[in-house]
């Protein structure tokens, strides 16, 4: 990915800032802000460090740690907690064998909590990679799970979509 | 048998959300036309006149709210529209429907709001998680630009007028009108004091018009057909018709746009189906997690803004979540709880050691073998306490859910 280019498509205004992280996360093959890329945004935007880091650490779809190339959201608000999150949770950590926050062994997955993706009427309910699933049951997991990987042993590695 | 009235989505599935043309076809960018040709204050005359009031969840004067933004700091050399697409509210979901299936409705309802205040610039700003929300409304305004619905001098009017949209990154309290335009600005999303409200010093400080997608939706019509057509639909002091987003155990769960005062019983039992197989009603969420627990006896009250509050209740948004009979009212009350201490941003103290506080509560009355009664009046006094001293309206919202569910579920299991 190059940096430089993606920061370059927004005018340098503090107002594009989110957009900024957003396109530089979501072109990062582990889909998190390394401190390099953010040194790149604080100077082209002609502010801190410190500031950047502040505006980042403050919102829960920015990460400055190394995620997975998936990343696999599961919405824990109330509507998808009564409809059962909570076995679809358990049920696909043991599938993937991770905890939560942390990346499968081959890199290929996280899995994280969220607050209402605004899909509840699918609830319980997910993103992978911003995609929305829902009526989730384990029989699903199985699937979505094993579609993706298909997908991903047949693309080119180290080839994230940009944007 | 209740129906829907589409108003706002009377375009869905008839057209494709990508195609202007489609958009166009349908009579669409007429309302602006017609706008076009109207001078400002009858625009917002009009408005102000079909009672609209703002689908966001307080319920204010469309119209009013134009006035003042519009009357607002007469040397300013800007003025801002903001569509508020943040949708964080837990049971809602009805800007997504808007946005992915008929971005262009919404869009022409900036559109006149912005020529009606004299804006020079608009932004939307869609909460990150909304891909095809985002996806759908950034083509639609490119499309714009190059039929010249957007650019300088609009169909050969004074009136020059771009939008830009801003995407959020996870954060309920961001919906929060002067908290959106914290984060906008390109900052962490710390709520700032009220007043002065949006309309006198909002964007950049300058005035701005902040409302919600639906709000913006309903305007086109209103426009077209006229204030007095629009009183006619609803209620009287709620006019017109709103989405209701339908979840839980139902049959079909779902947006539903029916006419404000449309009884709840309509909604769950009639248009969502009513409960899944073998399941039972035993309550209802109203409004989402800053909301309102009722019970069977609200079903057959009709909701709009005024006549649900009597009874002590919040339309909200338009959050309708439902529960069956298995499901507890404490595992419910709690999801809520935590959901705001997740939410709280941490910058007053009511809020930030009140909403951990209320969790330890609920933990002890969940662990209890005996009488709660106490430890639900401290839930109850601490979630006052919060509404009384906390910064933002987010520390100020738990005590509806609270007090909604201890009323009406005294057993709290
Ligand atoms: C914590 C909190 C979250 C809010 N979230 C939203 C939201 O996601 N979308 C929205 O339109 N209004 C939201 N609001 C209401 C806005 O502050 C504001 O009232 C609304 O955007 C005004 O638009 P309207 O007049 O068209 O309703 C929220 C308010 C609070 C206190
Ligand atoms: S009430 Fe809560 S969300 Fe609002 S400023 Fe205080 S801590 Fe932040
Ligand atoms: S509560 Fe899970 S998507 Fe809304």
């Amino acid at each position: 990915m190059d940096v430089n280019k993606i920061v370059a498509r927004y005018p340098a205004e503090m107002d594009n800032l989110l957009n900024i992280l957003h396109a530089l996360q979501d072109a990062h093959p582990l889909n998190f802000l390394p401190e390099e890329n953010l040194k790149v945004v604080a100077r082209y935007l002609n502010t801190t460090l410190s500031s950047v880091y502040g505006v980042v650490n403050y919102y829960t779809m920015l990460s400055t740690k190394p995620r997975g190339r998936h990343i696999i959201r599961l919405c824990h608000s109330p509507v998808c907690h009564l409809m059962g999150i909570g076995s679809v949770q358990e049920y696909l950590q043991k599938h993937l064998g991770v905890a939560l926050n942390e990346p499968t062994p081959d890199g290929m997955f996280w899995v994280e909590l969220s607050e209402c993706l605004g899909i509840c009427d699918v609830a319980p309910a997910m993103t992978i990679d911003h995609e929305p699933y829902g009526y989730l049951t384990e029989d699903d997991i199985v699937k979505i799970i094993s579609e993706i990987r298909e997908k991903d042993r047949s693309a080119k590695p180290d080839q994230p979509a940009d944007e | 048998m209740a129906k829907e009235n589409r108003i706002v989505l009377k375009n869905l599935g008839r057209i494709n959300p990508e195609s202007i043309d489609d958009y166009i076809a349908a009579g669409g960018y007429g309302s602006f036309r017609k706008a076009l040709g109207m001078d400002p204050p009858d625009i917002i005359d009009e408005l102000i006149a079909s009672g609209l009031r703002g689908r966001g969840g307080a319920g204010f004067s469309t119209g009013l709210k134009k006035r003042f933004t519009s009357d607002a700091c007469l040397a300013c050399e800007n003025r801002y529209v903001v569509c508020n697409a943040d949708e964080g509210e837990p049971g809602t979901f009805k800007d997504r429907i808007i946005m992915e299936n008929d971005p262009h409705i919404y869009l022409e309802g900036i559109l006149i709001a912005a020529y009606s205040i004299r804006a020079t610039k608009g932004y939307i700003y869609i909460r990150g998680e909304y891909v095809r929300s985002i996806r759908r409304t950034q083509k639609a305004i490119e499309d714009m630009r190059e039929k010249g619905i957007l650019g300088r001098k609009i169909f050969g009017s004074d009136f020059s007028f771009d939008i830009e949209i801003k995407k959020g990154a996870g954060s309920y309290l961001c919906g929060e009108e002067l908290t959106l335009l914290e984060s906008l600005e390109g900052k962490r999303g710390y709520p700032r004091i009220k007043p002065p409200f949006p309309a006198e010093k909002g964007l950049w400080g300058f005035p701005t018009l902040i409302n919600n997608v639906e709000t913006f939706g309903c305007i086109p019509a209103i426009v077209d057909r006229g204030a007095q057509w629009y009183k006619k639909l609803g209620t009287e002091t709620s006019p017109g018709t709103k989405i209701f987003s339908i979840s839980g155990p139902v049959k079909r769960p779902g947006f539903y746009e029916v006419e404000m005062g449309t009884t709840l019983r309509s909604l769950i039992f009639d248009l969502a189906g009513g409960m899944r197989e073998g399941k039972e009603f035993r309550a209802a969420i109203l409004g989402g997690a800053a909301g309102t627990f009722v019970d069977e006896s609200m079903l057959d009250f009709g909701m709009d803004y005024d006549g649900i509050k009597e009874k002590g209740a919040t339309l909200g948004a338009g959050a309708i979540i439902v529960m069956d009979k298995t499901m507890s009212i404490w595992e419910m009350l709690y999801s809520i709880l935590r959901f705001f201490e997740h939410e709280s941003c941490g910058k007053c103290v009511p809020c930030r050691v009140g909403s951990t506080h209320l969790l330890g509560l609920m933990k002890q009355i969940k662990n209890s073998t005996g009488g709660t009664g106490i430890l639900k009046d401290r839930i109850v006094q601490q979630a006052e306490l919060m509404e009384k001293t906390s910064l933002c309206p987010l520390g100020q919202s738990h005590i509806l859910p609270v007090r909604s569910a201890i009323r009406y579920f005294p057993e709290l299991q």
